[in-house]
């Protein structure tokens, strides 16, 4: 009996086209959450980047760096709830202040990516609890990374951060201060950048599309991949442009580079991609991808093994003829198991008859043995009487009479 | 004597200091109006990903206005580039402690020649990373060993990045924090000053870090060639007092303290180095006599207990 996959025309109207428009309504009133961490070294733009981001202050500018160079890695999170045309965003940034700030950086990767599987963890134990609660999602659904614009190529901190994080969350690379960089050292220092990705086998998250989707957003997302990765500046600050909009931006003696102009940096196409057209894409990436793996291997090592027989397809019929070919052999089972008691049982009891028979027949000779005896002596004792007592009187008549009698 | 002078020219050498991509080379390039150094930066994926500072001087003879300069550019590719930078600044204190031996040494010589070949280092432009709003441990830790042994002007790189108050805050900072930690960077005040130096001086110290932008491009704005570089929003151009300090670094490297930084190598530097190595000499010389005595000493103890086994056999 299998399912038959053939897509039916309906004849009339039944109303399941609503789905959406109800899972949209759910969405809406559950609200939806972000995770983003931020990594790169002190006073490179990060906090910012993310203020601008949000176009809310979630992180205070800071004044002074932490000159001190044995904190080494700190992971500091924010929260806040944002708002927008009725859509409730919960969105943590976790921040990582001390990064690359040592004179020894060496292992500074290693508390991120212990955060970061910590909290594959925690969603670990949460799935596997036998009664199960609402489930919170800390799990960090992508991470900036910031390339210093040195104008070169990556650094040795750069390659190393990302190969060891790149499997485990959705990498974005970014380099921030990009009005360091004229047009042509950025198209340069972004090629080499990518050449250097490349050669590492680095995978970061580049945007995808489906075969499905309209002429523009296909067109949309290959203008972003061909940008990636994003050269931005970030700015609260607003000032008056040349057409005498008011418009946020850096305003130097030289002129004013604006934040949302797409001519002069990729503000715009960065914040497009992460927050209107493929957050979800994160999340679901971070999901179904990423945690996915780190489960399989994380239930390895703890030593389950893959048992696939739980995916056979499920068939009543066979299942029965298995049921009862099952039975039948458990039957026979019990019938040979029965005979052999038996049999044990008559050979006991043989062997008990056989046993008391010898016993008998033992004691049958025994008791024989004894009456002959007897008999021999009472022989005997008949002869002694006889032999003495010679002349036969009636007295021993009498006393014949009287042995006998005895 | 300015006609000796003349002829025979003048050694200048610096030494550049700084991770990859701060602009040194670009920096050296436009101080000197002209392609002198190569990048040192790792431009292929299969470049050279050097593991320790390296150290290399490029030496070019420059001319103007009849007097010649035999300018050595030392630059470090590597410095503080690695994951772990600890030592990095091994080999630059190094080099800088070499060229003072190889000119004692040749100082002691009993026969010494006409002029000796100055190698010695004579300013050390150290770059700071624009956007660290202080001083970072590495920057501390290599600023007081290489102040001990050279003339050291910090210089904030790429200052495109930074709009004028951040620049201020910065400076402010910067100056904050090398006095905490006993840094002293060129200039330094010296009783022979006059007014007018003591005032120059000043100046500079209000300046430093010089907030600099290098370029080797030269644009056209309104009708003037114009060194600099071109954004989308506008052109910095680099000899504008307004949009970096370049000039100011520049007359001040070059026009007014070019000489005083040579003399100021010799007599500071040079001096306590000369003094250090003299007094360790001494020191390993008065160890060895010691050594000698004492060995001595421990031959005659030992010839009487000699002479004691011998009458005992």
């Amino acid at each position: 009996m299998e399912a038959s996959n053939q897509k039916k025309k309906l004849q009339g109207y039944v109303g399941f086209a609503n789905l959406p428009n109800q899972v949209h309504r759910k969405s809406i009133k559950r609200g939806f959450t972000f995770t983003l961490m931020v990594v790169g070294e002190a006073g490179i733009g990060k906090s910012t980047l993310i203020n601008t981001l949000f176009e809310t202050k979630i992180f205070p500018i800071k004044e002074e760096t932490v000159v001190d160079a044995q904190t080494g890695v700190e992971i500091t999170s924010m929260g806040a709830e944002i708002q927008e045309g009725g859509v409730k965003l919960r969105l943590t940034v976790v921040d990582t202040p001390g990064f690359g700030n040592s004179i020894n950086n060496e292992e500074n990767w290693k508390p991120i990516l212990e955060n970061i599987e910590s909290r594959f963890d925690a969603f670990l134990g949460q799935e596997n609890r036998v009664i199960k609660n609402k489930i919170t999602d800390n799990r960090i659904d992508a991470l900036i990374y910031f390339i210093k614009p040195t104008g070169h190529s990556l650094r040795a901190i750069d390659i190393e951060f990302m190969k060891r994080l790149h499997t485990k969350v959705n990498l974005i690379p970014v380099i921030p201060k990009s009005d360091t960089l004229t047009q042509d050292e950025l198209t340069g220092f972004k090629s080499r950048v990518m050449a250097d990705i490349n050669y590492h086998q680095i995978q970061i998250f580049k945007p995808n599309w489906d075969p499905l989707d309209d002429a523009e957003t296909v067109a949309d997302c290959k203008d972003m991949l061909a940008k990636i990765p994003f050269a931005v500046i970030g700015s609260d600050k607003s000032y008056e442009n040349d057409s005498g909009k008011t418009v946020r931006g850096r305003k130097y003696p030289w002129g004013l580079i604006e934040v949302d102009n797409e001519s002069h940096n990729d503000f715009v196409k960065l914040r497009r991609m992460l927050i209107c057209t493929h957050m979800n894409e994160l999340k679901d990436a971070t999901d179904t991808v990423l945690y996915e793996n780190h489960r399989s291997q994380k239930l390895f090592t703890m030593g389950h093994v893959q048992d696939n027989t739980v995916f056979r397809e499920y068939n009543p019929a066979a299942y029965l003829e298995e049921e009862r070919r099952l039975h039948d052999l458990k039957m026979q089972k019990m019938e040979a198991e029965m005979n052999a008691v038996f049999q044990q049982k008559v050979q006991e009891k043989e062997t008990k008859l056989k046993q008391s028979e010898e016993e008998l027949y033992a004691r049958h000779k025994e008791m024989k043995v004894n009456l002959e005896k007897q008999r021999i002596e009472l022989e005997e004792k008949k002869k002694k009487l006889m032999s003495t007592n010679r002349p036969v009187t009636p007295i021993d008549k009498k006393q014949k009479r009287g042995l006998f009698s005895l | 004597m300015e006609r000796k002078f003349l002829k025979r020219g003048m050694n200048f050498n610096i030494i550049l200091v700084g991770e990859s991509g701060m602009g040194k080379t670009t920096l050296v390039n436009t101080i000197f109006a002209g392609h002198l150094v190569d990048s040192q930066g790792r431009r292929t994926v299969q470049g050279p990903q050097r593991k320790t500072t390296e150290i290399v001087p490029t030496t070019q003879v420059i001319e103007e206005n009849n007097v010649t300069l035999r300018l050595t550019v030392v630059d470090t590719p590597g410095f503080g580039d690695q994951t772990n930078n600890e030592g990095c600044w091994v080999p630059v204190i190094k080099y800088i402690k070499d060229q003072h031996a190889a000119y004692l040494e040749r100082e002691l010589k009993p026969q010494r020649e006409r002029s000796i070949n100055d190698t010695r280092v004579h300013a050390c432009l150290y770059f700071l990373n624009p956007g660290s709003k202080g001083l970072r441990p590495i920057d501390i830790e290599v600023l007081k060993r290489l102040t001990e042994v050279v003339n050291v002007i910090p210089v904030l790189a790429k200052a495109d990045s930074t709009t004028v108050e951040e620049r201020a805050a910065f400076k402010k900072r910067i100056k904050e924090e090398l006095a905490m930690q006993r840094i002293q960077a060129y200039p330094y005040p010296s009783e022979e000053d006059d007014e007018e130096d003591i005032a120059l001086n000043n100046k500079i110290k209000e300046l430093s870090p010089f907030a600099v932008v290098g370029s080797e491009n030269v644009f056209n704005e309104n009708g003037a060639p114009v060194r600099g570089r071109r954004h989308a929003w506008g052109i910095i151009n680099v000899d504008n007092p307004e949009h970096c300090d370049f000039v100011h670094l520049r007359n001040f490297m070059l026009r007014t303290h070019l000489y005083d930084l040579i003399e100021v190598t010799a007599q500071r530097h040079y001096e306590s180095f000369r003094t250090q190595q003299l007094r360790q000499i001494k020191e390993m010389r008065a160890a060895q006599a010691q050594n000698a005595t004492q060995m001595a000493q421990q031959q005659q103890q030992i010839q009487p207990g000699a002479t004691l086994f011998k009458q005992q056999a």
